[in-house]
């Protein structure tokens, strides 16, 4: 592989854009033909990129594509192949975060790396402590980040323990770790992930304020919305490869779109109207309580008819996860839950997640990782889990039929368009979109008469999204209820039939995607707008 | 029971409870770090067969207790390999090194000095010997307060002092330095520590260490002063019972120091009674002897219910992509 | 995609890992002062260069399939159980009470109800901390080593107090019946005519440990409890998505665990000893967790590494007889096996996967 400077097809998508752009600035960050493998895989190929000082720099892509592990080069948890980086004109060497550090360079990770019991005061001074003892470091700490807060709407209470924040407020404390840390370059990964829109306007605000600092900083997104609206340039990538590097203002959402994929793609999900039919199920007064005894459901009611897809939208962390883990019998609840018509038992073995397998209730869950699959398991083996008391399974009251499994699993991932089909691979071995392939067509395939569905598509790439969408779609179509939850509003917005938005354990409203918009429905998750609809009555 | 008698076993509690609470402390530096040591156990035993074996031999006590150091600190260094640079499982890893203790003290023992596996007897010189507090036996004659001060307070060997000491040092190393600081931040979320530019695998290492300077501090006190020489299986599980006095303590300093100290109180208790009678119904000694064990599984059982382990604990550290 | 080949896996890097640690065993061998080439040579020839020494081999080999199979168990399910040798004392006590008490009127019938004492005490014994792990979140490693000093007092004052018959000093319980007597290997390999010696040990109870082998490869494999098992013991949320019961399983297979633990005491307590003796079970409960290790937890495996294991067990033997070397060496080198194979697993392992990823790529 070459190391020489800018292939050609990246002169032809733009003519060097971001010389154009403040011409005045110098450059702040340098990238030259950076190379990194890992193993077989080739996460970054010959990627070159010129930020100027005081600018907001997008890097897109698909999941995969290597915008990660580009940014970890930078901040020195990988070192690459090949290839040199200049901060400020100067060849640097980044061996490890330390030395990020010292070149002025401050990271915003997707998972915040904070300690959860630790106060924000000890998480920022953590690693940049003035001596072997605290008292001091604390004290100057302490007036750092008030003079920050002031300056850029950086305001946390230093004392909180972090577990106590909200996310929108631990990512402030990301924030001001770097800034204590006196980044110039700051990056963050994917930060709008967790926000709602309303925190995501905020956290927009603070990056136009260091902007106007003179601070560079470089946004790492998947969503397009974000890169028109706040970035000065924007890279893309696409497969370990940097495509086009162009001016924000020169460019549109669908022509990102097609350079990020690579050919022409659909932003909208085709779905004819929803024909609802009969309530499949109806979820009244629910509450739940965590093992910390505080209340996660506050008196949740809904109903799902036949043929139509419900989603919930809501910030992570507001209910949603508990309601679908009630439904599907991994959590005790009270309240009443009713199933064609039966009521379902909310506590203890009756309600378990078998009970609930048997009554026609499929669970696709938000982490496929962690709960919805194995990974160490074959493919195989991971086709019949939950499913594996299923009489078709049984060669005889002893044994298990593991021929049988095989075969059906074998069928179901060839359906599933499941790559590469080989049933006898162990989970962890297939790509994120592949293993979510895997459990959609262990539920999908049952028939269910309702499907829970998390999180359809985190972690999963474009062109997964489009097959995993319409296969939702179809079940839709062929008459059985569908309840989705999911952070992305974009996807709850070209999924849905009908929009139920929930905070803080509550219901707050419901709308249909047609007649609402994002900004409506982020008013809604943020808590502000709309009676809770148990005190509407 | 009259005064003198608690006062006596509450003297044999604290003789009892310093080795557990060397040891509990040493667990507590490696799990705060996210480290579980299951091998305090082995490492104890090392160091009381290695200080006992230097301490016959050269006839002092300090070697054998540096010696004994020594020998924790090769068993922590291993430990820190398996489970810091080889990412290995950390239970097994500490399974393994009690067994490599166990074997390897009866083999050297008796290799060395032909006695069965056990060290030969302390000559004076070898033993930590007790200390007498100032004005011992004048406020001794002070009824009341004074057999507190003559007994329990003073008597003492060196190493039950150290370890008492431990306690504030412990706690002021952990939560008021910046090492402190980086060690607990590292048992819960390494990433963090990692991020912030501060070389996980060194404060981990440095935890281990430090576990095995304690260890082998206990297992020295053990061979050294509780008794005098070695002899094969001293440790008889201090090592499990002090890791249930940890998850007891919540993984706190003073805590440890309350919980060591209730162990310590069980086993003087068993000691003191080797049968015990209380009205028609007869205690045999089996069940005075197996008492240290029962109230370990019924204190794990019934009172730490929430006990929260440091959240990064058990789990090599590996960088995400 | 995987890192390498698969024989790799499950031979290669077991096997390596077996060299470091019997090197390091023969350094150590050294340091005390020993040939360890001798010391091989006298392990061999007394373990194995004879039908008598094979005859205690295979003895000490099915006492580690058994505990071996026993912390397998467990182990699928992610629980730790250490507590393999109070459960194998445990069983002791069960095939005693089982000889002693009912009068059998042959061997065979006298197994089965001895396996079933066994099995039943063995399963009791892990029940307890099983259930405290599952039910209160008591740490089961600490909790099944406190039930091994508590089985063991517990022993000590039944067979001093209760089981010790009148007159005797020894703390053991009375010889068992005749007819409880299990027929050798000697015996039996008579049958076909195949001359084997007469005074070892070894007897029928070796079958039982194979058909255990055999029963739990089917058990974790090829049934929905083991499917559960080893589903819970990969993931626990996961287990719960599915609807697997934590408690129910943590309790199955520990119960499982203890009974296979237990049953090693039909082979020491009723085909060798004849009597319950103090600490019949020799330490065969630890040295099932690294025969388990070694086996990566695979019955097959677990076979492969108890025969190993008796071989090292009676050559260890021999060598404290002969060369006088205590017998706390097997334990060293027990010890070394769990490190190598358990936790120090990826000094192998690392760099043979960066080679066979080299291989890959040159050839690619």
């Amino acid at each position: 592989m070459s190391n020489d400077t800018t292939p050609g097809r990246q002169a032809t998508a733009a003519p060097d854009a971001s010389d154009s752009l403040s011409a005045d600035a110098p450059l702040a960050i340098e990238l030259r033909g950076i190379s990194k493998a890992f193993g077989p895989v080739q996460a970054n190929k010959d990627i070159s990129i010129r930020v100027r000082r005081g600018t907001i720099h997008g890097i897109i892509g698909e999941n995969g594509a290597g915008k990660s592990t580009l940014m970890s080069i930078l901040y020195g948890f990988y070192k690459a192949d090949a290839g040199e980086i200049l901060i400020g004109g100067k060849p640097t060497q980044i061996p490890d975060s330390q030395a990020a550090i010292r070149a002025g360079i401050g990271m915003v990770f997707q998972h915040f790396k904070l300690v959860q019991n630790f106060t924000v005061l000890e998480n920022v001074i953590l690693g940049a402590e003035d001596g072997a003892l605290l008292r001091p470091s604390l004290a100057k700490a302490r007036k750092e980040l008030l003079h920050l807060a002031r300056e850029y709407e950086l305001n946390v209470d230093p004392d909180e323990v972090i577990e106590n924040l909200s996310v929108g407020h631990q990512q402030r404390v990301e924030i001001l770790k770097a800034l204590y840390r006196q980044a110039d370059i700051l990056i963050l990964d994917e930060p709008t992930g967790v926000l709602t829109p309303a925190e995501a306007d905020h956290l927009f605000r603070i990056l136009a304020n260091l902007r106007r600092e003179g601070k560079t900083i470089i946004l790492i997104t998947h969503k397009l919305r974000e890169v028109m609206e706040i970035t000065d340039t924007v890279s893309v990538m696409r497969r370990g490869e940097m495509t086009a590097t162009v001016r924000t203002a020169d460019t549109n959402p669908q022509a990102l779109a097609e350079l990020m994929v690579g050919r022409k793609v659909l932003l909208r999900v085709d779905k004819k109207p929803a024909r609802p039919g009969r309530t499949v199920v109806e979820v009244e007064d629910l509450h739940v309580r965590d093992r910390f005894g505080v209340e996660r459901l506050k008196g949740v009611s809904l109903q799902v008819r036949a043929g139509e897809i419900l989603s919930i939208a809501g910030v992570a962390g507001n209910g949603q996860s508990e309601l679908l883990e009630v439904l599907g019998g991994i959590r005790d609840a009270t309240g009443r839950i009713v199933l064609n018509g039966r009521e379902l038992p909310l506590v203890g073995r009756p309600a378990d997640a078998r009970s609930r397998r048997e009554a026609g209730i499929a669970h696709v869950s938000e982490d496929r990782q962690h709960t919805g699959l194995i990974m160490d398991f074959a493919a195989w083996e991971n086709i019949a889990f939950g499913y594996h008391h299923d009489p078709a399974y049984q060669r005889n009251a002893l044994l298990m039929d593991n021929a049988a499994i095989l075969r059906e699993a074998q069928a179901k991932m060839e359906r599933f368009d499941v790559r590469p089909p080989d049933a006898k691979l162990a989970a962890k071995n297939f790509s994120g979109g592949n293993q979510q392939k895997i459990v959609l067509a262990r539920e999908i395939e049952r028939n269910p008469d309702l499907l829970l569905v998390g999180q359809p598509t985190r972690g999963v790439d474009i062109g997964a999204i489009e097959f995993i969408h319409q296969q939702i779609v179809a079940l839709r179509d062929a008459g059985k209820a569908i309840l989705l939850v999911s952070v992305e509003l974009d996807e709850i917005m070209s999924l849905s039939d009908r929009i139920a938005v929930m905070f803080d354990g509550r219901i707050m409203g419901e709308r249909l995607p047609d007649q609402t918009d994002e900004r409506e429905l982020g008013l809604l998750m943020a808590g502000v707008t709309g009676k809770p609809d148990g005190e509407a009555a | 029971m009259d005064y003198a008698t608690i006062i006596e076993i509450l003297d044999s509690s604290v003789r009892l409870g310093t080795p557990l609470l060397l040891a509990c402390l040493a667990g507590l530096f490696s799990e705060r770090a996210g480290i579980f040591d299951i091998g305090l156990e082995g490492k104890m035993l090392a160091a009381a067969m290695m200080s006992g074996a230097v301490a016959y031999v050269t006839n002092d006590a300090w070697l054998g207790l540096l010696a004994g150091i020594g020998a924790a600190m090769l068993f922590s260094l291993i430990h820190g390999l398996a489970s810091i640079t080889f990412r290995g499982n950390q239970l097994i890893s500490g399974v393994a090194l009690n067994f490599l203790a166990s074997g390897m003290t009866v083999l050297l023992a008796q290799s060395w000095f032909q006695q069965g596996g056990a060290t030969p007897s302390l000559r004076p010189g070898g033993r930590f010997e007790p200390i007498t507090l100032p004005f011992a036996k004048e406020i001794g004659a002070i009824p009341g307060v004074g057999p507190v001060y003559q007994h329990l307070l003073s008597g003492h060997t060196i190493l039950v002092y150290i370890a008492f000491l431990c306690v504030p040092a412990t706690w002021w190393v952990l939560y008021k330095t910046r090492f402190g600081l980086r060690l607990r931040a590292v048992g819960e979320n390494p990433a963090a520590v990692d991020v912030a530019g501060v070389s996980v695998i060194r404060l981990r290492y440095s935890a281990v260490l430090i576990a095995g300077l304690l260890t082998g501090a206990a297992g020295a006190y053990l061979s050294t002063s509780l008794a005098s020489g070695f002899g094969r299986e001293m440790t008889a599980g201090r090592g499990y019972i002090a890791l249930a006095a940890l998850i007891f303590a919540k993984w706190r300093p003073w805590y440890a120091l309350g919980s060591t100290m209730l162990f310590g109180f069980f086993a003087a208790l068993s000691y003191r009674y080797q049968t015990l009678d209380i009205g028609p119904l007869h205690i045999p000694n089996q069940v005075m002897e197996a008492l240290p064990y029962i109230l370990t599984v019924i204190i794990l059982a019934g009172f730490v219910g929430k006990a929260i382990p440091p959240r990064a604990g058990g789990e090599p550290y590996v960088k995400e992509r | 995609m995987e890192r390498m080949p698969h024989w790799a896996d499950v031979v290669l890097v077991p096997l390596l890992n077996l060299l470091i640690a019997f090197f390091l065993s023969g350094l150590v061998m050294w340091a005390i002062g020993e040939n360890p080439f001798e010391a091989i040579r006298i392990m061999v020839t007394g373990a194995l260069g004879s039908t008598y020494g094979w005859g205690y081999t295979l003895y000490y080999a099915t006492n580690f399939m058994l505990t071996g199979l026993g912390f397998a168990v467990a182990s699928h399910a992610g629980l730790f159980n250490i507590g393999g040798e109070g459960q194998a004392t445990m069983g002791g006590l069960g095939v005693a009470l089982m000889c002693l008490f009912i009068p059998w009127p042959n061997w065979w019938l006298a197994i089965v109800g001895a396996s079933v004492g066994a099995a039943l005490l063995g399963a009791a014994w892990a029940a307890i901390p099983a259930w405290l792990q599952a039910r209160r979140g008591s740490h089961i490693v600490i909790t099944t080593i406190m039930f091994n000093f508590i089985a063991s007092a517990l022993l000590n004052y039944l067979l001093v107090n209760v089981l010790r018959p009148e007159g005797s000093m020894d703390p053991s319980t009375a010889n068992f019946p005749a007819a409880t007597t299990l027929p050798s290997l000697h015996q039996m390999l008579g049958v076909f005519g195949i001359p084997f010696a007469r005074h070892t040990p070894a007897n029928v109870t070796l079958l039982l440990a194979v058909a255990a082998c055999v029963l739990v490869w089917l058990l974790i494999w090829h049934t929905r409890l083991g499917y559960e098992i080893r589903a819970f013991g990969k993931s626990e949320p996961a287990a719960h998505y599915a609807g697997i019961r934590p408690v129910r399983i943590t309790m199955y297979a520990m119960l499982i665990s203890g009974a296979l633990g237990g049953m090693m005491a039909v082979n020491s307590t009723m085909g060798e000893s004849g009597r319950l003796i103090m600490n019949a079970s020799e330490g065969a409960g630890f040295i099932g967790i690294a025969v388990a290790l070694m086996g990566r937890n695979h019955p097959f495996g677990v076979f492969l590494a108890a025969l190993l294991f008796g071989f090292l067990y009676q050559g260890g033997g021999e060598l404290a007889l002969w060369a006088n070397v205590p017998r706390e060496l097997v334990i060293v080198i027990q010890a070394l096996v769990i490190l190598f194979t358990g936790a120090l697993d990826n000094v192998v392992r690392m760099p043979l996967e960066k080679l066979f990823l080299r291989r890959r790529k040159g050839r690619a």
